[in-house]
């Protein structure tokens, strides 16, 4: 039989000011099954602590309640002290008299009254409590990075170097991602690529890193710990032994009239290309619908001149299936597509660029070798004007959020400008100038003040081309003036949005993402990398905006998540999950139409009827995969699952209580299972 | 705690005659329940009349629960959980919603005035919303009165 203790808490006087604690702990030593209740000050305190651990000893308490604060402070606490003294965690039961009675109530009798009704409710579930386990479940010590961009680059990195396997997925044929795109870095202006590359290499070499480039994430299955990732590597057309990456493929090549991905379109490539010349692998891929050969069979000159006979027409798509215990999503993002924004003219007007293709102009590894030049005409631009939040923060264009990196880079864009090209000026139109960094607002100082930009507050109306420049029509709402410039090029400052398909990756996932498309973290302050999924963790753009030292950060942050999982050989998990009677289900498999998490499994199951063996297929819990929302509970017709921790029972007996003595009540529950 | 305090706060109950409801709420650990805290947090005082059980999801809440406890005493049950989206499970109160909808109408079909059943959707920042919750919720049983069964 059950023997409870209650213990009341004062809380000082968060609880005592309010609460008549001590007529709570005689009132609710009358209740059946209580053998003790005592009253002190500070519950969670060592001496405190000492009273529950003493009364369990003295009395043989087999559950405890403990009338305090509210079980997401100290139920951890609790349950820690009632397992030293012996007693299964899980028989401790908490009533929750601070945040939901003493705190928010001020008449004394009322609330001395809600009290004993919350304490009466709490020791009627703790006498149908039932001592549960953790569960334990094996894991598998690899890690799958989905994304090989910075934060997936970083990731993958910190994870191998804590001696893990990592296979790093990466849809494009090089890793690297945007970060490779760009020319310096602000605040500090360092190059891009110079501190990126290196990084790409120690991936690359790697004894731990396993990287699929040009391949893409089809299936995960399993859960966490345990999961099955499909990978489909898409048809190279070269094959990645043979090809010494010598380059006479992409130089033979006919077809070269492609734009280039890397270069934002401001050059062309070959159908047979590596994106860029430090990519990562150095091994071409053939693009297949603008080649010759694949597309009308003729040519087939890269597979005539290639030295190794790497050139591989028939190859296909592949598909490998690797057992990781924990993903990494760094899927990066999207610009924004300026097309949309008629009155820009982004696409008409060839003098207006985008943040990218500014990049790459400036850059020295660019189309132009880092010269600055006006894309209609090759000539230097004298005036250029960057307008900030192209697609940030306009509710127009359904983007109200603000991309975080565009008020900086614009800010560098200026500086690169002034020197870059000499005697240039730049205008910048913005709302807002957000600089909140480390070296941020230092940085945007020395854009206005040593490096000559002019800030103008206000948005560009239009823009529109007139004798050779192109006419920027605007305000400046801080001297309420009109604007009219002529210029001669306009860097718009794409915002940032999710990059394209992340909603389907995250069905595949089975992660919650916002309206936006970007991945949902488990909680905005305190879990910033974890998914609601267990296992899954978020590094980079993929969950918001944010620049390269933030990216990195997290993509660390997510790292150490992982090796944090994978430091013992099993995974523990609380035991709050679902299970099923096998004696009383039927084998609808409604519970499995409504389970979030696919955690619902066949099992067959033999069992005597009138003396007949009868083989049924029932349910079963995936102890892996469920994750205790109890869904499946509620909508179970013959009651045979339920909700470890959250039984019906425990939950009837809670409703039982719960009026009390005031008025007559039934014996037992309607429809009471169990 | 003085005397003359005392006093006053024992007759401020002791002014108030009249009906005063059981009500019973059922909150979703991830929202409601923690929006709950966050109300004695930021100490917003509310009636004392509900009683909160925590479970997982508002979609945990089986309609036994409700019917349970209106039979055992309670004047009226209140269904909390996150908001539409926002459910920790993906979709827990999605199913909730419809399943409390149905049983509203079946309650009305039986006679049993289905605004004893109330649902609400608050978040975890929501502290000052849960208050207001908790009075509206309040008031709209008191003025059906206690319930006395079909």
């Amino acid at each position: 039989m059950a023997r409870i203790g209650v213990f009341v808490c004062w809380c000082g006087s968060n609880i005592a000011g309010t609460v008549d604690v001590k007529k709570v702990a005689e009132e609710v030593s009358k209740l059946p099954y209580v053998v003790y209740s005592t009253d002190y000050k500070y519950m969670c305190s060592d001496p405190g602590q000492n009273m529950i651990k003493e009364a369990i000893k003295e009395h043989r308490l087999t559950g405890v309640v403990v009338s305090a604060c509210s079980p997401r402070m100290h139920e951890v606490t609790f349950r820690r002290t009632v397992q030293e003294e012996g007693v299964n965690p899980y028989m401790m039961e908490m009533a929750n008299i601070r945040e939901h009675c003493s705190w928010v109530h001020d008449d004394m009798e009322e609330a001395t009254e809600k009290a004993i009704e919350l304490v009466r409710m709490a020791v009627a579930k703790a006498v149908e409590l039932e001592p549960m386990e953790k569960i334990e479940v094996p894991v598998t010590k690899r890690a799958l990075v989905i994304g090989g961009g910075i934060a997936g680059i970083q990731a993958a990195l910190d994870i191998a170097d804590g001696g893990v396997e990592v296979i790093l997925v990466e849809k494009s044929p090089s890793i690297g991602g945007k970060m490779s795109q760009l020319d310096e870095t602000f605040p500090t202006l360092d190059c891009s690529q110079c501190i990126l590359t290196p990084k790409m290499v120690d991936a690359a070499q790697h004894p731990n890193i396993k990287i699929y480039s040009y391949a893409e994430l089809e299936e995960l299955d399993g859960f966490i710990g345990n999961f099955q990732a499909r990978i489909r590597q898409k048809a190279r057309s070269v094959d990645m032994e043979l090809c010494n990456g010598c380059g006479d493929c992409w130089n033979k090549c006919p077809q070269k009239k492609i734009p280039s991905e890397f270069e934002a379109g401001m050059s062309d490539r070959a159908a047979i290309y590596v994106p860029f010349p430090q990519a990562i692998p150095n091994t071409p891929v053939i693009d297949r619908e603008n080649c010759i050969y694949f597309q009308s069979g003729k040519c087939g000159v890269c597979a005539k001149i290639c030295p190794t006979g790497a050139i591989s027409y028939d190859q296909s798509d592949e598909f490998i299936t690797e057992e990781v215990g924990a993903v990494v999503v760094a899927t990066g993002y999207d610009l924004f597509n300026t097309d949309v924004i008629g009155e820009y003219g982004y696409g008409e007007i060839p003098d207006v660029i985008s943040g990218l293709q500014f990049e790459r102009l400036s850059s020295a590894s660019g189309p132009t070798e880092g010269k600055i030049v006006r894309p209609s005409d090759g000539k230097k631009p004298e005036e250029v004007a960057f307008i900030c939040c192209v697609g940030s923060r306009d509710d127009k264009y359904g983007r109200p959020y603000c991309s975080r990196i565009c008020c900086m880079y614009t800010a560098k864009h200026a500086i690169l400008l002034h020197h870059k090209s000499h005697g240039s000026q730049a205008y910048v139109f913005y709302i807002d100038v957000r600089a909140g960094g480390k070296g941020y607002e230092e940085f945007l100082r020395r854009a206005t003040e040593e490096e000559g930009a002019i800030y103008m507050r206000g948005r560009v109306s239009r823009l529109y081309r007139d004798n050779g420049k192109v006419v920027v029509k605007g305000a400046d709402t801080l001297s309420g003036a009109q604007i009219e410039l002529h210029c001669d090029m306009v860097v718009l400052a794409n915002g940032i949005t999710a990059s394209p398909g992340a909603e389907e990756l995250a069905r595949k996932l089975s992660i919650s993402y916002d309206e936006y498309g970007f991945y949902s973290e488990a909680h905005p302050k305190l879990r910033p990398v974890e998914t609601n999924t267990a296992g899954i963790y978020l590094a980079g753009c993929c969950q918001a905006p944010k620049d390269i030292p933030d990216s990195v950060s997290q993509a660390s942050a997510a790292a150490s998540k992982v090796l944090a999982l994978f430091s013992g050989d099993f995974l523990t998990r609380e035991p709050n999950i679902a299970e099923v009677n096998p004696f009383t289900c039927t084998g609808c498999f409604t519970c499995r139409e409504v389970c979030p998490y696919d955690a619902i499994d066949e099992e067959e199951v033999t069992v005597h009827i009138d003396g007949k063996k009868v083989t049924r297929t029932i349910a079963r819990v995936n102890l892996g995969k469920c994750q205790g929302c109890g869904i499946c509970c509620a909508v179970c017709r013959s009651n045979a699952i339920n909700l470890k921790g959250t039984k019906d029972l425990q939950i009837f007996r809670q409703i039982k209580a719960f009026t009390g003595s005031e008025k007559e009540k039934s014996d037992e529950p309607v429809g009471s299972k169990k | 705690m003085a005397d003359a305090e005392t006093t006053a706060k024992t007759k401020k109950k002791a002014d108030r005659t009249g009906f005063e409801p059981h009500i019973i709420g059922f909150l979703c650990n991830w929202c409601t329940y923690a929006g709950a805290d966050l109300a004695g947090t930021s100490r917003i005082g509310y009636p004392t009349n509900i009683k909160a059980v925590r479970v997982p999801c508002s979609g945990r809440v089986d309609a036994m629960y409700v019917i349970n406890a209106l039979k055992n005493g309670a004047d009226g049950v209140l269904v909390s959980g996150c908001h539409p989206g926002d459910c920790h499970y993906n979709q827990g109160n999605y199913y909730a919603r419809r399943r409390f909808m149905i049983l509203r109408e079946i309650f009305s079909a039986m006679g049993i005035n289905p605004e004893r059943l109330q649902m609400s959707w608050c978040s975890a920042a929501e502290g000052a919303k849960w208050a207001q919750i908790v009075a509206q919720v309040t008031e709209k049983i008191r003025e059906l009165g206690p319930f006395e069964g079909i």
